[in-house]
């Protein structure tokens, strides 16, 4: 029997439906994007509210500390530019201006990761998660698709405070229904098992899930849980999942370091360590490429992360023998 | 509109008072920044004293005027205004930079203090007034006017010409930048460091209503304040000529009083030639 079409979707262009849904439900929305509003998605909210929207011109960390002013103002500003300049070149202008006073700004980063593809290195923002993460007063959001994408601006615009959204440019496989139910700070289990756990975000959920069919055939029941939250992580699902399973497998298109992987790590070292393998970049910067052969080359395919599971649960075996 | 001997008396008063607390103030810390704060009395007190619409009783009004000091070192001055307007005890004034205190070394936004935005990473300050002057245009809040200080050294940051770009294509004549331009940053003078040159032509050159003004002149600020709430469609900087650590000689124009306390001695000396 044929398998259904699997759906595909962008993030980014699930965001710029969201983000004009928001616009005519709440006047107190505005947008500011910085000369990327086609590929930002922030077009649409633009033609329908033009009086809302600031076109900042190439101008990033003028643009963050605008969105500052804006939200001091008593208004909720969605920011958007690529990752790679929104979390990379404003940085500094967000940490003062927006997370030292709580402003609420929504910084909307798209393009973000090894699937922007073909752009290359300069463009493939793999660092965002790790510098807005170290942020306080910041929550970050990486959605796994673009149902999760349209809950997610809706939570990011009632909360109150600086929130950091990662988009991604490549359209990737719809893991939700549209009855999705997303909750800042929470997790969901999208595939029981207990033999290892695999934690992800953004587009490595559908490798996650993709994996766990591969290691399911070796008879390995594979936990898999999507993290879209990962600042507050949800430390209760994953204290859950390293005492239930044993071994926890982290996957994102992001450095390892500081990122989901680092995150997961930095909770379960305090309260419930087991051994841990993280997939996605290991200090080193991506380059040009389709976005599938880049995830798979820089092991974040379903293939790449099963065989990954297989080796972390192996060197617990063995962990487990000498003890 | 010009202003009588009487209230110029009472200006010139506000700027002495915003001086002897803010050397009081670094002295207490006995770390901080005297010498700007001592520059831009002149220019503060006039801001606050005769043009700024922030009082104790609207603090909490959307409305009111926005005052963002981008070049946040010199807060001394900055905290020594809101105690003119009541907004603090002075007596709070000597908690400043202190462990508790709500006076930290750099502002920090404080809806209860009337402080509009967290500043001290110099080039960043200009942006957020701009995002408040746009959001009272987009709301409609035609009387709101935005007030920010920045300084010659802070020029020196490309953020403030991003924001001049801007500011000048969304036509916010609601935005008012003082600029204290004393020549001196903390490595030294400018010509020595990063000359920034003519700051009057270069706001002119981004679209901006702008103008030189002696900072220490109360009626020539008054009446470029003035100038500047005339002007429609275009932004206003007020280049403001100052010297640094004005009004107490041995400070006066000397690099060395950018972020230096004076110790006891010095705070005598300089306290009596402030006729404090």
């Amino acid at each position: 029997m044929e398998s259904p079409p699997i759906k595909q979707v962008a993030t980014r262009d699930a965001y710029g439906e969201a983000l004009a849904q928001l616009g005519a439900e709440n006047e107190k929305v505005v947008v500011l994007d910085a000369d990327l509003s086609g590929s930002t998605r922030t077009k649409a909210f633009s033609k329908a509210f033009p009086e809302r929207f600031f076109n900042m011109g190439v101008a990033e960390a003028n643009m963050a500390g605008t969105a500052a002013g804006l939200a001091s103002s008593g208004l909720t500003v969605f920011m958007s530019s690529f990752a790679m300049f929104a979390a990379g070149k404003a940085w500094e202008q967000v940490r003062q201006t927006v997370c030292v006073p709580k402003l609420n700004v929504k910084i909307c980063a798209t393009h973000a990761g090894l699937t922007v593809g073909e752009d290359g290195k300069s463009h493939q923002m793999l660092e965002d998660v790790t510098l807005m993460r170290v942020l306080p007063n910041m929550t970050v959001i990486v959605p796994a698709d673009g149902p999760e994408t349209h809950q997610a601006i809706r939570a990011a615009a009632a909360l109150d405070g600086p929130v950091y959204v990662r988009l991604s440019r490549a359209k990737t496989r719809v893991v939700f229904d549209d009855d999705h139910s997303f909750t800042i700070g929470k997790g969901d289990i999208l595939r029981g098992g207990s033999d290892l756990a695999i934690v992800a975000c953004g587009v490595a959920v559908a490798s996650a899930l993709e994996a766990a069919d591969l290691l399911a055939a070796d008879g390995i029941d594979a936990r898999v849980i999507n993290m879209a939250t990962v600042k507050p992580i949800d430390g209760p699902l994953i204290e859950a999942a390293a005492r239930e399973c044993g071994a926890v497998l982290t996957a994102e298109e992001h450095q390892v370091a500081g990122g989901l992987g680092g995150a997961v790590a930095e909770h379960l070292a305090r309260t419930c360590p087991v051994p841990m393998d993280m997939a996605g970049m290991h200090d080193t910067f991506g380059e040009s490429g389709d976005a599938d052969e880049l995830l798979a080359k820089y092991g974040l395919d379903g293939k790449s992360l099963a065989a990954r599971a297989r080796e972390l649960m192996k060197s617990r075996d063995s962990m487990k023998r000498e003890a | 509109m010009a202003l009588t001997p009487e209230r110029k008396q009472e200006i010139a008063e506000v700027a002495k008072q915003i001086r002897v607390d803010s050397v009081r103030m670094v002295h207490a810390a006995a770390c901080g920044h005297p010498g700007g704060p001592l520059g831009m009395a002149d220019f503060m007190a006039t801001l606050w004293a005769e043009h700024l619409n922030i009082h104790k009783g609207n603090l909490h009004d959307p409305k009111r005027d926005r005052f963002v000091l981008g070049n946040g070192h010199t807060c001394a001055g900055y905290y020594a205004a809101l105690a003119f307007k009541g907004i603090l005890p002075r007596e709070e004034l000597l908690t400043f930079r202190k462990l508790g205190s709500r006076l930290q070394g750099h502002p920090h936004r404080s809806a209860e203090m009337g402080i509009d935005m967290s500043t001290g990473s110099l080039g960043t300050g200009l942006s957020t007034a701009q995002g408040m002057a746009l959001a009272a245009k987009l709301q409609g809040w035609n009387e709101t006017r935005v007030y920010a200080t920045s300084s010659d050294g802070e020029s020196q940051e490309g953020q403030i010409w991003e924001c001049a770009t801007s500011a000048a294509h969304y036509g916010l004549d609601n935005l008012t930048l003082l600029v204290d331009f004393n020549n001196i940053q903390i490595d030294g003078h400018m010509r020595d460091v990063m000359d920034v040159r003519d700051l009057r032509v270069k706001y002119e050159a981004f679209g901006w209503h702008a103008v030189d003004v002696d900072g220490h002149d109360i009626d020539a600020i008054d009446a470029a304040l003035h100038a500047a709430r005339a002007e429609t469609a275009r932004p206003s900087a007020l280049i403001c000529h100052t010297t640094l650590g004005k009004g107490v000689s041995f400070m006066e124009d000397k690099a060395s009083w950018h972020g230096v306390a004076p110790n006891d001695e010095e705070a005598k000396l300089a306290l009596a030639e402030l006729g404090a």
